[in-house]
């Protein structure tokens, strides 16, 4: 198969380009970061994170003819013949397909990503039946690869305002816990015209989500309550 | 090499950023020191992650059960080679532990009542190992890995814990005139900068070196740094022959299918639909230790009776499940059949072989942390300012073999005891900072000047690519004496090629290229006191399944491996038999 892949080395290169790489694939490889593993064995300078290489860990995300994906769980038979390789678009490059996810955490951070309860820890488990346990699924999940993020317009355009759909699902996801006694703070904190508000609602993010997370969704619940607060 | 690295100053260094450096972590932001944790992925994508199908506590939700049944079953999963004090340890705070999690957020699955879910898990039983299976599991669907890791990582925001992400620690910093650690040298990723972090206390949660076979469930991080970094230091690896093989790698792939499956009812079958675990593990079934079951697919497989045209896997059924069940408790699996294996389980049956998971053995520490070699008369001198926790370590609680789900708790438990430990001695030390020794860092310098000046020799990735297949081919779950011969002298020479490797790449910026070379040096250690130690042990015990030794051999072989990478040579130590206050679980035979 032929991959493209954009490569920029700060040390080395005045500007960015896309490098054509022939790939001989062996029968073992199915996944396209098996492919990527198999071009760096020719050219070790190709430059790509990669951990868990089953989906869980969030490190391979990277925009793959133009849709972001994890290439750890992209299937090559899935793939057409060419595929042009980019890092996430929107976040400045380090180096070829890593970016600086700087401004991406300190928006999940920004929402304060911790179950906050004033009473005092109980003996035992804090209890929780298993509809209200129900409400965080889709939401715990997230793997903070940022291939929502850095699919939104929004974001691209405001990344140090809007808090982005990764940074909101688990605004959300402190919301629904039923453990957690700070909405009213969380909803506050998220009442502003950038923060909240610059999504529009073009779901983006549910399709570039590579565990099938719904981000607009939650925006959408948080912009419920704070409607049904206000009147 | 004449001008000294940058030094940054520290109360704690905390190595590695997953389950257990996060929770030491956590101990030691809110005892309000300053700390530095240092990880080579943001800390969620630590390999933490990956774990699936629980974290263990007699909680006693579901059914009746206490820490002395779990302390049972610990100690005869080990194979009687766990230290039977720091099984008593981790077993009687287990359950605080797990509360503490629930109490930051962990979003535990629930029961009706509202109280943490519990399932069966492989040599988990009530009343000392009767037929009756204990609930011991607490489970967030088949991510609890992903669940706590996540959880522990926002209570750190919490505490403002300082992470160094991307900085990859390179080598151990001791005092030469009385071997204390004074920290570790680490390259900063992004700039190729490399600094020396000095330390009052120094924490290794490197986590494991899965990465030295072929077929791993392991994450591409998992290549042992923390060994390899104490091994050239001088520290002794302890149980390094004991790496698990789970039963159930997805065939091909590798990638984890948790034992989860089964503990909610899921079973084995061979070629001919038969459940063959009967055979083996009468009581117990599919839920016996994964040494057992893991012998028990290779034997039939080797017998003949495996799965597929090269007959050369067994089947993972749990359709009976109904879809639900699969759903609600087993989503993630469900996810990773239909991607790695084609197989939709809610309608046929996944293939699987087992797989390297988890490492035993590691840096010897105590139940606090410390880690501890023999020296003059004491078999388990403190290093002082040294400690270690996690993968990496062997306290040793998992001994031969590990229980499924008894690795998140390891993590939390000693995670937080070396926490508690650091903060006490850090608040002891009669001065602040020692002074650095002469020559500090060097030797990374070294390490990294050849790398930029070789400009020819073998790729890193053939040598290493080498030596996964040496260690799959000759240390293996059945392991035959010539066979092991053979892998040693073939990790000898790989060992050698390692020091002759050449990266093409030789940008300061990002280079993955001169990370991937200094991890093969940590792979190498590893994989050198792994296969050593197995060649040495003439006996058959949990994970070291001998071909010429079949049998548990407890008069000359209850004892714990030592690995010195100088001279490559071993030495042993005696297992703790006695534990803190109940009777010690005499060593007898074990079947499930």
């Amino acid at each position: 198969m032929k991959i493209s892949v954009y490569r920029y080395d700060p040390d080395r290169d005045e500007r960015p380009y896309l490098k054509d790489y022939e790939v001989k694939l062996e029968p073992t490889d199915r996944m396209l970061l098996d492919a990527l593993v198999r071009i760096k064995t020719q050219d070790d300078s190709l430059s790509f994170r990669r951990s868990c290489r089953e989906g869980v860990c969030g490190s391979d995300a990277m925009n793959i003819n133009g849709k972001n994906g994890l290439a750890c769980v992209t299937k090559i038979v899935d793939l057409p013949a060419h595929v042009t390789l980019r890092p996430l678009p929107g976040l400045p490059v380090i180096r070829d397909l890593i970016v600086d996810m700087t401004q991406f955490f300190k928006q999940y951070h920004s929402i304060k990503p911790y179950v906050i309860n004033h009473d005092a820890p109980p003996e035992r488990e804090r209890l929780q039946s298993p509809a209200e346990r129900d409400q965080l699924n889709g939401l715990y999940e997230c793997i903070l690869c940022a291939c929502c993020s850095t699919a939104c317009p929004s974001f691209w355009w405001n990344p140090d305002k809007f808090v982005g759909p990764a940074g909101l699902l688990q605004a959300y996801r402190f919301i629904a816990d039923s453990r957690d006694q700070a909405t009213a703070e969380r909803l506050d904190d998220l009442e502003d015209p950038y923060r909240l508000f610059r999504c529009h609602s073009i779901m983006n993010c549910v399709d570039a989500c590579p565990k099938n997370l719904n981000p607009t969704r939650a925006i959408g619940k948080i912009k419920e309550i704070m409607v049904k607060r206000a009147v | 090499m004449s001008s000294s690295l940058p030094v940054r100053r520290f109360d704690a260094i905390v190595v590695g950023a997953g389950g257990s450096g996060m929770r030491a972590a956590l101990e030691l932001a809110r005892a309000n020191l300053k700390v530095a944790v240092l990880t080579k992925v943001f800390p969620t994508r630590s390999h933490t992650v990956a774990a699936q199908g629980g974290i263990a506590a007699p909680l006693a939700n579901s059914t009746e059960d206490n820490w002395h049944w779990h302390m049972y079953d610990t100690v005869k999963g080990s194979d009687y080679l766990g230290d039977q004090d720091a099984i008593e340890y981790m077993c009687r705070r287990a359950n605080e532990v797990v509360i503490e999690l629930e109490h930051m957020g962990m979003p535990f699955d629930r029961l009706e009542n509202g109280k943490i879910y519990q399932r069966p898990f492989g040599g988990h039983t009530q009343d000392y190992g009767s037929a009756k299976m204990a609930m011991r599991a607490c489970a967030v669907a088949d991510r609890t890995g992903h669940a706590m890791l996540h959880t522990l990582y926002q209570q750190n925001v919490r505490a403002n814990t300082q992470f160094f992400v991307e900085w990859m620690a390179l080598d151990l910093i001791r005092d030469p005139q009385d071997g204390a650690v004074i920290g570790v040298t680490a390259l900063e990723m992004e700039t190729g900068e490399v600094a020396l972090f000095q330390g009052k206390a120094t924490l290794f949660a490197t986590g494991g070196a899965g990465r030295i076979y072929a077929a791993s469930t392991n994450a591409f991080v998992n290549t042992g740094d923390g060994l390899g970094m104490a091994a050239r230091a001088g520290i002794p690896l302890q149980d390094m022959e004991f790496y698990q093989f789970h039963p159930t790698g997805v065939y091909g792939a590798g990638v984890l299918i948790t034992e989860g499956v089964r503990g909610e009812g899921g079973y084995l079958l061979n070629k001919d639909g038969e459940r063959f675990m009967e055979r083996y593990a009468p009581n117990a079934k599919d839920l016996a230790s994964r040494d057992v079951v893991s012998r028990a697919m290779t034997t039939e497989i080797k017998e003949g009776r495996g799965c597929g045209p090269e007959a050369d896997h067994v089947m993972l059924k749990l359709d009976h499940l109904g879809p639900e069940v699969i759903n609600q408790r087993l989503p993630g699996i469900r996810e990773i059949a239909i991607k790695f294996a084609n197989a939709d389980p809610i309608r046929e049956p996944i293939p699987v072989v087992p797989t390297v998971h988890y490492q035993m053995g590691g840096i010897p520490a105590n139940y606090m942390g410390q880690v501890v070699v023999p020296e003059a008369a004491s078999q388990e001198a403190i290093v002082q300012a040294f400690y270690a926790a996690g993968e990496c370590s062997c306290v040793s609680v998992h001994g031969a073999n590990r229980l499924g789900t008894n690795s998140l708790l390891d993590l939390l438990v000693f995670g937080k005891s070396s926490g508690e430990q650091m903060i006490k001695d850090i608040r002891a030390l009669p001065r602040p900072q020692r002074n650095l020794p002469k020559g500090a860092g060097d030797a990374s310098r070294a390490r990294l000047a050849r790398l930029d000046s070789a400009s020819a020799g073998e790729r890193v990735a053939e040598v290493g690519a080498d030596l996964r297949k040496a260690m799959q081919a000759h240390c293996g779950v059945f392991r035959f004496p010539d066979e092991l011969v053979k892998g040693v002298e073939k990790i000898k020479e790989i060992a050698a090629r390692a020091q002759r490797t050449h990266i093409q790449d030789k940008s300061k910026v990002f280079n993955t290229a001169r990370i991937e070379a200094l991890e093969l040096d940590n792979l190498v250690e590893s994989a050198m006191s792994t296969v050593v130690s197995a060649q040495a042990r003439k006996e058959s015990r949990g994970a070291q399944a001998r071909a010429d030794f079949p049998e548990r051999d407890d008069a000359n072989w209850l004892k714990h491996t030592l690995w010195y990478k100088e001279g490559n040579r071993l030495a042993y130590k005696p297992v703790h038999l006695k534990p803190l206050t109940v009777e010690t679980f005499e060593p007898k035979v074990r079947t499930y």
